[in-house]
């Protein structure tokens, strides 16, 4: 099948290792990348690398209409709260990395296919990406009452945007555990370690299930670990999961998930395993959606508007 | 008036404190202990989850009764005392912080790790929107140069905080780098300066009073010392040491020794002392609040707590990270079965 074009709205760290890994899919083409400063470096990397550029931001990009089916939002949630009715209008598939959660939360393996024909969807956070898999596989042996995740990441993966706004890392997490992941409620925590060398991004899971098999518990995550490796190669367990009774809770069980992500270093760090696998997840949003694209069967809702 | 120097404290046995009862207060204790500070002359009295509002989890522990109540009870009997809250951005968040002053907290102590004051600049500002004081809490103080902590505390009164805190959270540091500390803060900013300690080296009343001849003027301390790891600085204990030294604080002496000898030590569920593996959080620079899970760690998976500690401190963890310690746990417990006995003995 011919690729399905995409667009990069963001010229930066992100929108950079986004074309990098673009350029590995078998599925999707980077054609464009826009971006608001000409002197951009980002911008300059990316006609390096034969995409067309624009520093002329939405409206730049809106002019190259024709070169591209997707867009992939990496610039800020203020920003693509303007730009997505634009793209809704223009026909453009939005996969948003930012947080203006203006469509869907997605998590590529767990709710991917109730979104079908979505004019916009979005990544959660990383801490979601890195989280919600898990509680998920918890979910499919038993109901999970509730879902607790603490993510830690390097300080120097985290940008101005995150540490200006902490609390919609932690708001955004623990609603992405609930709507995606299946939890009857959702907490998170975020700690940012500044140890050098940088450390790996680092999630703990445990959720409170209702009774359920163990080993049947156990093997779940562990088979979700498998699949989510396959878009995210760094991402894995530390231990195996750990079920336990939970005290005073009779036949309530007590689940542990250890998790380590480690970036593949296509463009950011190898410790960013945080931003990495919000590209990655991206670009697997990206690839499923290409295919229906490319075999007709992407028939768009009009949630927008139910929405608003 | 006197023309003796003030000292203010902030009297913490009931957040600090509360890692010692692994968060079990409850109402009716909150009501006790904070009338009795109130009338000893505390100028402000704290109430919240050890771990900060919203500290309630899995991951920290939860708690006994739920911070609403706590706060409820505490401000129905305080008269001249102020109601402090502690809030840990990435743990709590500006919501809870509203609840919080909606149920008549007037200071927010807003703590950070020492190099990363930048995410609590929507916090701060907040709680000062909201007409609260302002305490900023650089943690883990020993982690950063004072160089570094003079330019957080730059960053801190650039948001509006009206107190900047060396806070030794690992009890590590010693009455010079307690010292060296406050002293490149009060050469960096306008605003107060203050000392939280904790006393995993003994050295907890020592580094507040060397920290107040370097010029802080703010001191966090707790009745009996209760308190994360060894304790913090006891209050009835500095109370005491600053009379001597001819500051002022407000405390009624006899009264503040009264509370801890007769409301606050029969709650405690056993002596705050410094035991083997707390005097290893302050040798080896380790967060106190890791103690009790250390602890509860060592004994599931059969190894010593310190050297749950030790790896830890290696790592370098930071407040926070209290799940890491399960995994740093196991792992030693898998090296331990993985090593012949006769090795280990001759290693």
């Amino acid at each position: 099948m011919d690729k399905v074009r995409a667009a990069i709205l963001g010229s930066g760290n992100i929108g950079t290792d986004l074309m990098h890994k673009l350029k590995r899919s078998r599925f999707l083409e980077a054609t464009v990348m826009a971006g608001i400063i000409p002197e951009s470096e980002g911008l300059a990397r990316a006609r390096d690398n034969g995409l067309i550029t624009t520093h002329e931001g939405i409206e730049g990009l809106l002019a190259l209409g024709d070169k591209f089916d997707i867009v992939f939002e990496a610039t800020t949630a203020k920003a693509h709260l303007e730009h997505a009715p634009l793209l809704k209008k223009a026909g453009k598939v939005a996969i948003d990395l930012t947080p203006a959660a203006v469509g869907p939360y997605v998590v590529p393996l767990v709710n991917l296919n109730e979104n079908v024909g979505e004019p916009n969807v979005n990544l959660v956070s990383c801490g979601g990406q890195a989280t919600v898999p898990c509680v998920h596989a918890m979910r499919e042996v038993a109901p999970v009452e509730y879902a607790e995740i603490v993510a830690s990441i390097a300080s120097k993966s985290a940008g101005p945007g995150t540490r200006q706004n902490i609390d919609e890392f932690t708001d955004t997490t623990a609603r992405g555990l609930e709507k995606v992941g299946g939890a009857a409620r959702g907490r998170a925590i975020i700690v940012l370690n500044p140890a050098e060398p940088p450390v790996l991004m680092r999630n703990t899971v445990y959720g409170i299930v209702e009774d359920g098999d163990p080993e049947k518990i156990r093997k779940s995550i562990e088979d979700m670990v498998r699949r989510t490796q396959e878009y995210v190669a760094g991402y894995r367990l530390k231990a195996r999961p750990l079920v336990e009774d939970f005290p005073g809770d009779k036949g309530k069980k007590k689940v542990t998930v250890f998790v380590e992500v480690e970036g593949a270093g296509d463009y950011l760090p190898k410790y960013a395993g945080n931003l990495d696998i919000m590209t990655s997840a991206a670009v697997k949003v990206g690839e499923e959606i290409g295919k229906h694209l490319a075999a007709g069967t992407w028939h768009r809702k009009e949630s927008m508007e139910a929405r608003a | 008036m006197s023309d003796k120097t003030k000292i203010h404290i902030l009297d913490s046995t009931l957040r600090d404190g509360s890692h010692a009862l692994a968060h079990q207060f409850t109402a009716e204790q909150v009501t006790r202990v904070v009338r009795s500070l109130d009338d000893a002359g505390l100028e402000i009295i704290e109430v919240s989850h050890g771990d900060g509002l919203g500290g309630s989890t899995l991951t920290y522990g939860f708690s006994k009764q739920s911070e609403m109540e706590l706060l409820k009870a505490a401000a129905s009997v305080i008269k001249r005392a102020k109601l402090a809250v502690l809030l840990l951005p990435g743990i709590g968040t500006k919501e809870d912080l509203k609840m919080a002053e909606g149920f008549g907290a007037k200071v927010a102590q807003i703590a950070t790790h020492v190099t990363e004051a930048d995410i609590a600049e929507q916090h701060i500002g907040l709680a000062k929107k909201m007409g609260m004081k302002v305490i900023s809490m650089l943690m883990m103080s020993h982690m950063g140069s004072p160089e570094k902590i003079a330019e957080q505390g730059k960053l801190v009164e650039s948001y509006g905080a009206d107190v900047v805190l060396v806070t030794d959270s690992a009890g590590a540091l010693m009455p010079h780098t307690a010292r060296e500390r406050i002293a490149a803060l009060r050469s960096a900013v306008k605003i107060d300066i203050g000392f939280h300690g904790h006393n995993n080296l003994s050295l907890a009343v020592a580094n507040s009073i060397a920290a107040i001849e370097e010029g802080a003027r703010w001191l966090d301390a707790c009745t009996c010392g209760l308190g994360a790891g060894s304790g913090n600085t006891a209050t009835e204990v500095v109370a005491a040491v600053l009379d001597k030294l001819g500051y002022d604080t407000g405390i009624d002496l006899w009264k503040i020794m009264d509370v801890a000898e007769e409301v606050v030590r029969p709650i405690m569920q056993k002596p705050v002392r410094i035991g083997k593996a707390s005097l290893t959080m302050g040798y080896a620079g380790v967060y106190s609040s890791f103690l009790l899970h250390a602890d509860r760690a060592a004994e599931k998976f059969g190894v010593d707590a310190r050297d749950i500690l030790v790896e830890i401190g290696k790592r370098k963890l930071v407040g926070g990270q209290e799940d890491q310690i399960i995994e740093v746990a196991m792992e030693l417990a898998e090296k331990k079965r993985q090593t012949p006995p006769t090795s280990r003995a001759s290693a």
